[in-house]
């Protein structure tokens, strides 16, 4: 246990993050999220946070060492895609008994169960997950994936994030340390290149990424490797060697991009594929990266002339909603996406803003919304249910774009809701994803359910008709 | 008689269970005004908070005691008192079940102790709250256990003793001289504790049929209230409807306990030694030969001959029997369910000349699994299934079976617990008369949609002869 919290401190005193930056030394320590409050919290644990960075790998079998519900209550439960592979669907747990846990059987049954997996399905890796119960009754899963590895001739990788330690967001840390611990760097490529590229934190939901990798491909960028979405065992072991790299969800993994900046001088920049100017300049970071690290300069011309080729045609594409979106009111409440790149694209087609939450949001960022949101208010950190209800039952709002968390607080209030988070269906990034999530913000809208359900019953609160049926004698023509 | 095998992989793999206090939660949501409340991490309320909101696509209260490092080792305690008076302090509610799991029975606490505890130091702040306590180990047990745990834990807690005793003559006499209709205050009272199995729609049906007996049913837990689909006009952070508390602590007031499935016969026995109410076990309300029996119970409590509607229904579910059965002989069915379920729907399907080819099920604990029409079932996982199912016409289990049936390329009949990625789950009848005829044109349809045309190489007698040889 000592180890993880080193491990622990460790991610809460990042030096890359620029929340840490503004912070002195004894509130670093602390970490960035409050404990949560019995009867008052929402959210996942370190497990669930750890699982969520690393299950996107697609062809290793992922293994929760622990009793039914760790993996039995969320298995196949998020809208990651893969262009190959469909292992990482399969769930594996070693569902553990009362008998396993009080008679120490625990250890054991991990072992066989990496022999079951091994045999059944022969993945290039497995990766073990401990959990609460089985940090607690004390498993040394580290010896037993050790003793597996050798015994069994693959890579067996612990993942020590049992769900008490903390956050989900810790989890998602504690996941990067472990692929820094045992993976990245394990294989070395026989192909790395000059325009050899990682993306940090992109999980390829709905298989958004493929609105992007095409336009790295027409600039000869290749992604050696996209942490965690749609990745293979052997990418991610061999990611050291990409010249540079873009960090999508920067609270999730910016540890692991500043450990691969410090131990194979990978550089990186903060990024997002959500939104027409951001998707432009991360493509534009990207080249000048690569440049820096001895690409040759004309990649930023052609990146330039990609970009004014894209942009144009997108722009051409949203104008076309304007009419319809025209001072329709947006509430976005989701720490999940940059919501400046998206504030400024739903504005820039004429939409206003009433709010947006800030929560995951850079400095920068948030400085940048100020300036263009008529009023401060409109930025915060997050909304109790209760008062998000009523905000949109007063229908302060024409939609709100949010997780599934919220989504039913929007539709009971008979509010227009679209999903931008992890269960969503539609793929929403690159300048093809921005149309794409315009378009549905069209269409959830205009729906026409909207008159239905907002409409009283006829022959509710009808003074007339009570009347009538309140004197059970009169004969009733309606 | 059927041979039960029991789990001995050391991985399961793409699990059929859902957590034991997951099905203690289920049931405490069905009661009016209530929130679960799970003693353990963070992330085991999270994650079956998800679940449930995937099922029922609606709000679910659902709450955490958060047992941080501190609390995993020193003792949760503190947690649970924190978190029982953060609930009362928010959102006052009627009733706190807690939900113990895996993490903080590992620890084996007195948690019965604890809570008694804190409700004799904060009696007064906790006034008007009650809060039931359901030991839910995730190591143990599942849906089917927890359920039965939540309504046994609120029957101990709240239901009032001895009442029936003292209450029977009298009622009896007054009961005796009211006609169904008249006097609906007099009714006479029905304890009806449904198991997890059934959805809103069987007991709103259910209820209906009860009443038009003129007998009043008070249902234990009530979902058809709370987890219907419906749009409240204002927020609430409690269950909106299910039963009352109320109406648990009149319980006792009944003249018969009715339990659905197996495995509310605990429950059910329990509240019999309470309160001297009787009860009757339905080890499944789904098939003509059960729901007659039932018919007949209500008959007989009630005095009053089964109404009009009640034949027409035996009517309509008869001619099913008629139209469906050719669809139906000779099918191979694979099912994966709780013991309860497994029991229900493995009984309809042979009840209509098909099969049962593969059975499995999540634990070997319960006696209903004996009775199960099968050869043999396999204490096991979806893993399992996929191995045994290969040679099915029809496989039926929850949402998670889909890749089973995708890679089977066997059609998938979605029963039980979760349904995520279909819509209406919980208004699908599959109890009494209309839920078995219901059920035998869902899974007559299902055939009837995967009907192969005939040709040349289909009907080959001579290559299926061969093959059989």
């Amino acid at each position: 246990m000592s180890s993880l919290a080193a491990k622990i401190q460790d991610a809460f005193v990042e030096p890359a993050c620029e929340k840490n930056r503004r912070k002195d030394a004894s509130t670093r320590k602390k970490g960035c999220s409050k404990p949560p409050t019995p009867g008052a919290a929402a959210g996942g644990c370190a497990f669930d946070g750890a699982k969520v960075v690393l299950q996107p790998i697609t062809d290793v079998a992922h293994l929760v060492h622990a009793p039914l519900a760790c993996e039995g209550n969320s298995w196949d439960n998020r809208g990651t895609a893969s262009s190959g592979p469909m292992l990482w669907r399969t769930s594996f747990t070693t569902d553990l008994t009362e008998l396993d846990i009080m008679m120490g059987q625990s250890e054991r049954r991990l072992f066989h169960a990496l022999r079951q997996i091994k045999e059944a399905y022969a993945p290039p890796a497995i990766f073990v997950y401990a959990t609460c119960v089985t940090a607690l009754i004390g498993d040394d899963i580290q010896a037993v994936c050790k003793r597996a590895a050798e015994k069994f001739g693959l890579p067996v990788v612990p993942i020590n994030a049992p769900g008490f330690v903390g956050s989900k967001n810790l989890g998602n840390k504690l996941a990067g340390e472990a692929l820094l611990d045992h993976v990245i760097g394990t294989v070395e490529p026989d192909d790395a290149g000059p325009y050899d590229i990682n993306i940090l934190g992109e999980f390829n939901l709905s298989g958004e990424f493929w609105l992007v990798k095409p336009l790295l491909d027409r600039l000869g960028i290749r992604v050696r490797a996209c942490i965690p979405g749609d990745a293979r065992y052997r990418d991610v072991a061999s990611s050291h060697r990409a010249r540079a790299a873009m960090l999508v969800c920067s609270t999730a993994l910016i540890n692991l991009a500043r450990k691969m900046e410090e131990r194979w001088q990978i550089p990186f920049f903060e990024g997002s594929f959500y939104g027409i100017t951001a998707t432009s300049e991360a493509l534009r970071r990207i080249a000048e990266l690569l440049v820096k690290k001895g690409a040759d300069t004309e990649i930023l011309d052609r990146t330039d002339k990609l970009i004014a080729e894209e942009e144009a045609i997108a722009w051409k594409r949203l104008e076309a909603y304007r009419p319809r979106l025209k001072g329709k009111r947006v509430l976005i409440n989701s720490g999940g996406v940059k919501s400046w790149s998206l504030v400024h694209a739903l504005m820039e087609i004429g939409m206003e803003i009433v709010g947006t939450s800030v929560k995951k949001s850079t400095v920068e960022d948030k400085e940048r919304i100020k300036q263009v949101l008529k009023e401060e208010h409109h930025m915060f950190e997050s909304i109790a249910p209760r008062d998000l209800y009523a905000m949109l039952s007063e229908h302060k709002a024409d939609i709100m774009l949010s997780g599934g968390r919220t989504q039913f607080i929007a539709l009971k209030a008979k509010t227009p809701w679209l999903d931008i988070n992890q269960e969503r269906h539609h793929p929403y990034a690159g300048y093809d994803g921005m149309v794409e999530l315009v378009r549905q913000i069209d269409l959830a809208i205009h729906n026409p359910v909207w008159s239905d359900v907002r409409e009283p019953a006829p022959w509710e609160d009808d003074p007339a008709v009570e009347e009538q049926l309140s004197s059970p004698h009169t004969h009733i023509e309606l | 008689m059927v041979h039960i095998h029991p789990q001995t992989k050391s991985a399961a793999v793409n699990p059929l269970k859902s957590s034991q206090p997951l099905g203690a939660a289920l049931a405490f949501l069905g009661v009016d005004g209530a929130i679960p409340l799970f003693h353990g991490s963070q992330g085991c309320t999270s994650f079956a908070l998800v679940l449930c909101v995937r099922h029922f696509k609606e709000t679910v209260p659902l709450q955490t005691t958060a047992m941080d490092e501190l609390a995993t080792v020193m003792g949760g305690e503190g947690h649970l008192e924190e978190a029982i008076l953060n609930l009362k302090k928010r959102a006052n509610p009627k009733l706190i079940g807690i939900c113990t799991t895996a993490l903080a029975e590992t620890r084996s606490e007195d948690f019965e102790r604890q809570i008694a505890n804190i409700k004799m130091m904060r009696a007064e702040e906790l006034a008007g709250t009650e809060i039931a306590l359901a030991n839910t180990p995730d190591f143990d047990g599942a849906l089917e256990e927890g359920w039965a745990k939540a309504v046994t834990a609120m029957i101990q807690r709240i239901t009032r003793r001895g009442q029936q005793a003292r209450h029977s003559r009298k009622a009896t006499i007054i009961e005796r001289i009211t006609k169904p209709g008249e006097q609906p205050h007099k009714r006479k009272k029905v304890a009806i504790l449904p198991g997890w199995h059934l959805t809103v729609a069987d007991i709103e049906h259910l209820r209906e049929m009860v009443e038009s007996f003129g007998l009043k049913p008070v249902i234990l837990p009530d979902v058809s209230g709370s987890l219907d689909g419906t749009v409240p006009d204002r927020w609430m952070p409690t269950t909106y409807g299910g039963t009352s508390v109320e109406d648990i602590h009149e319980l006792g007031t009944a003249v018969q306990c009715i339990g659905v499935g197996e495995h509310m016969r605990r429950p059910a026995e329990l509240l019999q030694k309470l309160t001297g109410v009787p009860y009757a076990v339905f080890q499944s309300l789904t098939g003509l030969k059960n729901v007659d029996r039932f018919v007949s119970l209500l008959s007989e409590i009630s005095g009053v001959v089964a109404p009009p509607k009640i034949h027409r229904c035996r009517a309509q579910l008869q001619d099913a029997l008629l139209d469906g059965h050719f669809h139906f002989a000779g099918k191979k069915i694979a099912i994966a369910a709780e013991p309860d379920q497994l029991y229900q729907l493995a009984t309809f399907f042979t009840g209509l000349g098909a099969e049962i080819i593969s059975a499995v099920t999540t634990t070997g604990a319960s006696k209903i699994l004996e009775k199960v029409p099968a050869e043999s079932i396999q204490i096991g996982d979806l893993g399992d299934f996929e191995d045994l199912a290969s040679d099915a016409d029809l496989v039926v289990t929850h949402s998670h079976g889909r890749q089973v049936a995708e890679r089977l390329g066997i059609p998938l009949l979605r029963v039980g617990f979760p349904v995520f990625d279909r819509l209406g789950s919980q208004h699908k009848l599959t109890v009494l008369y209309q839920g078995t005829r219901d059920l035998i044109f869902e899974a007559a349809n299902v055939f009837q949609a995967n009907q192969r045309m005939p040709s040349p190489e289909i009907v080959d007698g001579l290559r299926k002869r061969r093959n059989a040889g």
